[in-house]
């Protein structure tokens, strides 16, 4: 295929490839849209248009000019007075700058004992200030969930939901899949190494840089590419709505009653028979890497359910 | 002044960066430029945040070895980082919100211009 293509492409130029990739961009019919702002009222468009005429009007160019210099003026003037003002603040990376506080000096030299963090970072999100985590979690969890409200579209087949789901704009997933060489070549490298790092950054949160937050962000970035690239049908093997579903949920409530237990037995001194384990070792840091797995999980969902539904196909 | 300027450099980038942003914000008429600005000004208060965890000559928060002594002044500060990654998720989570109105106001007016979009509003509230 390759070899007589390149002849014909010396031959001819450039001809057979472009109209291959055209003829796999050409959308199917669409039935006529009925829309009721396509066609703006007859009265609506006098008044648009009447406004617009104004609008060009040398004494509205004035007004917006006028306006536009204000904004700059009211801008560059508050920059300078915040930079005026951050003169004054301790030097950037100078020793007194935020060191001498009893907090961070408590975190920083007994936030290991108390939670077999190696990472102080983690130790603070994940245990001293894990309620505000678990929080946290439920933030991205409802971002994604409004998303959902607003932007899913009726499922069903009856004639209502079928030209609610034309109506919205023509479907991504008549386009797929594209068969881009350069995009499958790429994923294909890409995402099983991308999957790999993110999982190792989700294990090793509590002893290196990284954690739920960022190793989730990869899983999802490595999710979104094998989309891009093979398509809803082949992405949809591993991940619909229901996965959705299921693993946010699961992570969330494993979080909510893991940090319920800490915190019940915590507060009425009993002890809650989790060790904060060797120096170092994997299975360190008490309940940290089964949190850093649900946080992961839900952001690496998350992610991915927002991709899916700000693009033209749904989730 | 110079010299004072010199030493607070990563914070006058960041608020050159929130100027920007403002800027932005104030005189571009379409969401998603408005949109993109206000996430130009998160990400300067957290570049700000951020600075103020650093101090000169001492490493990252992270324990190297049983042995390390663990002592406030061999470690930068960890709590602007552990604050700072919240306010990162939140303001995620707040994009992808207006993000998502901002859909469906196209779908119902077929434009992203602020100024068209009020007025067919008002139209439609008229009738």
């Amino acid at each position: 295929m390759a070899a007589s293509d390149f002849r014909r492409w010396i031959d001819e130029g450039g001809e057979p490839l472009d109209a291959r990739m055209c003829a796999d961009l050409v959308a199917p019919e669409e039935p006529e849209r009925e829309d009721p702002f396509a066609q703006p009222h007859p009265r609506e468009e006098m008044t648009y248009e009447r406004i617009s005429r104004w609008s060009h009007t040398r004494g509205e160019r004035l007004l917006r000019g006028i306006y536009c210099a204000v904004a700059v003026l009211v801008c560059v003037g508050l920059s300078a007075l915040l930079i005026y003002t951050a003169l004054d603040l301790p030097q950037f990376g100078g020793a007194d700058a935020l060191v001498d506080n009893e907090v961070s000096r408590f975190y920083v030299e007994e936030g290991l004992e108390h939670t077999g963090a190696v990472n102080i970072i983690s130790g603070i999100i994940l245990d001293f200030r894990g309620f505000d985590t678990l929080g946290e979690s439920h933030v991205l969890f409802i971002a994604a969930c409004t998303v959902l409200l607003l932007l899913h579209l009726p499922q069903g087949d009856d004639p209502d939901s079928l030209r609610m789901r034309m109506a919205a704009e023509s479907d991504d997933r008549h386009f797929e899949p594209r068969h881009d060489p350069i995009l499958q070549g790429g994923a294909r490298v890409l995402v099983p190494l991308l999957i790999v790092f993110g999982a190792y950054i989700l294990l090793n949160g509590h002893l290196s840089p990284g954690g739920g937050f960022s190793g989730g962000a990869v899983l999802g970035a490595g999710m979104i590419l094998f989309l891009c690239a093979f398509g809803f049908k082949n992405a949809e093997r591993f991940f619909t709505f229901k996965t959705f579903r299921a693993a946010t949920t699961a992570a969330l409530v494993f979080y909510a009653l893991s940090k319920g237990y800490v915190f019940f037995t915590g507060a009425n001194g009993i002890a809650n028979g989790i060790s904060a384990g060797r120096f170092g070792a994997i299975l360190s840091g008490g309940l940290m890497m089964p949190l850093n797995i649900a946080v992961g999980l839900v952001v690496a969902c998350t992610m991915y359910a927002l991709f899916t539904l700000f693009r033209k196909g749904d989730l | 002044m110079t010299v004072k300027l010199m030493e607070h450099f990563e914070e006058i980038a960041a608020l050159i960066l929130f100027g920007i942003g403002f800027t932005n914000l104030l005189l571009n008429r379409n969401m998603m430029k408005k949109i993109i600005g206000f996430s130009m000004m998160d990400s300067a208060i957290y570049l700000f945040l951020a600075s103020y965890g650093y101090i000169d000559g001492r490493v990252a928060p992270i324990i190297a070895s049983e042995s390390a002594p663990l002592e406030v002044g061999m470690y930068v500060n960890p709590l602007p980082a552990g604050l700072v990654l919240t306010g990162i998720v939140v303001s995620v989570s707040v994009t992808a919100i207006m993000l998502a109105l901002t859909v469906r106001l196209y779908r119902r007016y077929h434009t992203l211009d602020i100024d068209r979009i009020a007025l067919l509003a008002r139209e439609a509230n008229a009738h």
